[in-house]
This record gives structure tokens, sequence and C-alpha cells, in this order.
């Protein structure tokens, strides 16, 4: 696994102990201000402002609060949570204590995806230290009336689980389907209780904020997006692997550092993400341009996009969790057609259809797994139509 | 199953069960645990688990059937998962899926007559940068290649020669 040269944010030094220790000595509210003052957003893709979701957390009234870190990273091509679990989780941990400490939550649970099982083990032995080195547990660091400790809970292998409500579902026994909004979990969450759930970078970044300052975090990124990002880079390039990249870097700049010169498209932010094609390499990757939770996917010149597409949508069909109608028969419904374009019987007034379907699933779905699972489909006909047509009916 | 496996695993499911206070929380802990040891969970495990936890039956089979590493139906001793997400395809996951079936002599989606190995396709491993990738039950296994594949399954299958069991692979 290739990481980037610099050490910007995430990947820079960090004491862990010290870091924990300074930011117990901040009030609950200067804790959040400076998490403010960064723009954080929650960098497991949906970029919601960290600060807002922890200070309505702290507001909440609740006798038992929890902070969960939801890694159940299964987005298609994203595997830099993976990498921070493996070599970061002690940072992890501190954060979600620091987390813990501004919402005033005295329960964490780590939600590992069943995938990544064989992680297990190293990170109970980083939890099980940490306790030892009084990070974790009564009293933390001494700090007096501050308690909180992390245990670990397997995931079953489903991907909308990663979205947050579905995680609290199955959290609590039930089928992984995503709930209905508001109230959000940051007042009713896992057990009816105020619950912030942030994504694992999350957790990692903002423990590096509060400790070194959102001044210096704002040093990288746009006014918009601040700070560095993750990305997990796979698919056609020389150097594929996780990359810390400052927020607002242009996929053509990105695509230097990694290697894919010849790139024809790049998907950015994984099946749910956005295909971009040569002609709009300028375009910046930050959540006012084009967004994502880390995931880059390099198509080289040779590559036959409609299979890309083809591949996303199965991912869709298999991974939707069936409770809504428009997302359950909507993916369906649009592999057929994607089907039908592969075989070259697809009119294009069918096709037009379809991306009304789209348009249809996109407003009406419940969870962001059906209102995103259009946008592949839509990105790669809308700039490769005239490949896909010109190379299915050439060969009928 | 014979009367004495339920009961023995009848009470592993109430300690469990009793452990979380019976409290629905504790439900997928225990689904893991049973299709852990019995490699799927059956209609007889799913009616203690229900009394365990006092709900319906069907309440858990609505769990089981939600998630895909829990299942009814028996699986291997060894599942292999091969992932079929577009950068270990793009990585030659094709080929590699040929020389699987080649290897055990069954599709994807079937367990071999031994009862040994089941084979399936997964979504994304999270291994995209060294792709193909597959999980061998918790094992993960990168940059497969169809010459590779065939040393991956024996040393599952000699391990099992050695008597281990299920659940100290890892």
């Amino acid at each position: 696994m290739s990481k980037t040269e610099k050490k910007l944010v995430i990947f820079s030094e960090l004491d862990v102990e010290k870091a924990l220790k300074n930011a117990l000595q901040k009030t609950r509210p200067d804790i959040i201000g400076e998490v403010r003052e960064s723009g954080l957003k929650g960098r497991g893709g949906a970029g919601f402002p960290t600060a807002v979701k922890w200070n309505l957390a702290a507001a909440a009234q609740g006798e038992r609060k929890f902070v969960i870190c939801n890694a159940d990273e299964g987005e298609p091509g994203t595997f830099k949570d993976r990498v921070l679990l493996t070599d970061y989780a002690d940072q992890l941990i501190a954060g979600m204590v620091l987390a813990a400490y501004a919402t005033g939550a005295r329960e964490g649970i780590v939600y590992l995806r069943a995938e990544y099982t064989y992680l297990r083990k190293d990170l109970e032995a980083t939890i099980e230290k940490m306790r030892g080195r009084k990070m974790l547990g009564k009293k933390i660091l001494g700090k007096d009336g501050f308690e909180f400790d992390v245990h670990i809970h397997m995931g079953s292998g489903a991907y909308i689980c990663g979205e947050e409500t579905a995680l609290i579902e199955s959290l609590e026994g039930q089928r992984g389907e995503p709930r209905n909004r508001p109230p959000f979990p940051v007042t009713v969450g896992y057990l009816g209780c105020p619950t912030s759930v942030n994504n694992v970078e999350t957790f990692i970044t903002a423990l590096h904020i509060v400790e070194k300052g959102a001044k210096w975090f704002k040093t990288f990124g746009t006014d918009k997006s601040t700070g560095t990002k993750l990305f997990s880079v796979s698919g056609d390039c020389e150097k594929p692997g996780v990359y810390e990249l400052p927020m607002g870097i242009t996929i053509k700049k990105l695509l230097e550092t990694v290697g894919g010169p010849d790139a024809k498209a790049v998907q950015v932010g994984g099946a749910s993400g956005t295909c971009v094609p040569r002609k709009d390499f300028d375009r910046a990757i930050a959540y006012e341009d084009v967004a994502t939770g880390g995931s880059i996917i390099v198509f080289g010149p040779h590559r036959d996009m409609l299979e890309v597409a083809i591949n996303f949508m199965e991912f869709f069909c298999e991974e939707s969790c069936g409770q809504c109608t428009p997302c359950r028969l909507g993916t369906e419904t649009l592999l057929e057609g994607l089907d039908m374009l592969d075989e070259g019987k697809c009119s294009l007034k069918y096709l037009r259809e379809l991306c009304s379907l789209g348009e249809t699933m996109q407003i009406s779905s419940k969870c962001g797994l059906g209102q995103s699972a259009f946008n592949a489909f839509l990105s790669i006909i809308e700039n490769f139509k005239s490949e896909i047509f010109d190379t299915r009916c050439s060969c009928r | 199953m014979l009367a004495s496996e339920r009961e023995q695993l009848k009470a592993e499911i109430n300690k469990m069960a009793k452990k979380c206070d019976h409290h629905r929380s504790g439900l997928i802990p225990v689904l893991q645990h049973v299709q852990n040891v019995s490699r799927h969970i059956s209609p007889e495990a799913m009616q203690d688990i229900a009394e365990a936890f006092k709900i319906h039956p069907v309440e858990v089979q609505g769990v089981v059937s939600f998630y895909s590493f829990l299942s009814t139906e028996k699986k291997g001793k060894f599942v292999v998962r091969l992932c079929r997400t577009i950068s270990c395809d793009m990585a030659g996951k094709e080929a590699v899926a040929n020389q699987l079936e080649n290897e055990l002599g069954i599709e994807f989606g079937e367990t071999t007559s031994d009862g040994m190995f089941t084979l399936e396709f997964t979504n994304c491993l999270g291994m995209c940068d060294q792709g193909p990738a597959m999980l061998v039950n918790d094992d993960i296994h990168t940059r497969v290649t169809p010459e590779k594949v065939a040393d991956i399954i024996d040393t599952y299958r000699n391990r099992f020669g050695a008597h281990v069991t299920h659940g100290e692979h890892a």
C-alpha cells in the first residue's frame, strides 16, 4: 500500500495521550467551537458538519448518550478506513473519547463490518491497551467525573448499514432498514438515546484539529471544503493506495499524483458517486464541486463504460434493503435497461423513460442508497452514450 | 442435528441472551455465534433464539434473511467469498472465479459435496488497491491469480485434515 509522501493532517505526527490530555483541559463548548471553526464535515461521504452533530448531541437531554464509530466501510472503491483501523486505531479511539467528552456520552461502540473481522483482534488489543493507560474507563487521564468506554460490534454483511439509522437498527438487533427522519439520531438514536455517529476518519481528523488548531487545519483545502481528505485510489493507475490530499484538488492533479495520465474517466465517490469524463478533469474534488467519501476509481482508455454501469447497478440491486418501492424496483428496472442497452435493444425513448424513473428515485427514495443509485447510471449514459450505442449496435 | 447438539446450542444461546438481559440488541451477536458453530441457522435454532429473546421466530428469520453473512442453508466449513465489485472486476476477478470453480468443482452459490467449501460472490471487500481480493472465512487474500487459487484452497483443505474446528482458523 502506498501512502502519500507528504504528511499533512491525518498522517501527521500526533502524541495521542498528550492530545487527549490537552483536550480534556478545555471546556466542552471550546472543543465543539474549535471543530466548528475548522469547518470539518463528515468524512464518510455525506458531509454533514461535525460540530453541528456534536452540538446537537451535547444539547440533547438523556440519561445515557452514545458515541458510535461507523466502521462499516462498504462503498465500492473505499478502503481508507481499513488503513486507519490498522495503523491509527489509537487515534480513532482517542477521537471517540474526544467526541464523548464533547457530547457528554459515556458509552461508545465501534460498528465494524463483517468483512473486516480480521482487524478485530488488533483493534481489541488497542482498546485494552488504552484502558491500561487510563484513556478509557473511569476518570479518564485523571479527569474527574469523566468516564467512557468502547466495545466492538460486528456487522453481518450489509452495505446499507453504513447509513447511520440503518446502523442503529442493526445494533438494536433489527434488519438494517433506515429509519424515517426526523427524529435524527442526535436526539433519538441507539436505544432511543442521543447518539452521535461519525466516520472513522472524522474522529481522527477532529482529534488533530483540537490538538493543532482550526486555523492550521484551514491552511489546507478550500473555503467551503476545509482541510485534507483521505482518498482511496484504485483501478487503472500505476500507484493505487491511500493518499492524503488537500480538498479542492482537481481530478487532473490527482491523476498526476497516482499515475493515471491516460484515464478516460474517473468515478468519484464510489457506486453512489459520479463518473467524471476526461473533458471535465479540471473539476475539483470538494463538497462544492464533485463530492466524495474518498473513493476514486480510475478507468483507462480501453474500459467499456457500460460494463462499469452494469457492475454498479448490480451492486445496488443486491444491496437495496427493499424497504421502499422506488429503490427496490427502481434499481431492478434500471439494471434491466442497462442489459437491454448491452444487447443493443434499448430505444432512446425507453432510455429517456429510465432517466425519468431515475429522477423519481432521487426524490422519492427513503435514504441515500436509493437517492444516489441513479448517479452513476446517469453520468455514464450522458457522457458515453455514443460509445455505448456505437459498440452495441454495430455488433448485432 | 442431534438432539444433544441442539440442547448444547440452546444452552449457549440462553447463556448469551441472559448476558444481555434478553435485550434485542444482543440478538445479532447470538446469530453470529450460531452461524459460526453450526455454519447455518436452522429452523430449530431460530425457535430457540426466539424463545430466549421472547420474540416471534419470524422476527428472527427476518433478521437472518437480511444479512449476507447469516444463512438458513448450511454453508461449507470454509466460505470463499470473491469480491465482484468494480476494482476487483477490472483487476481480473473473472479469471479467478473461473479457476475457483475448476478447483472446487462447483459453481458460485454452491457447496462442495463433502461440505468443505462454499463458493460465493460478495460486494466490495475494501481491498480495491490489491485486487482481485477474496475472503476465506475471516482471512483476507489479495492479488489472487488463477495460479494461486489451488494453493490457497489446499491450505484450507489441509488444515481441515488436521481436525481444526470452525472458528479456530483465523
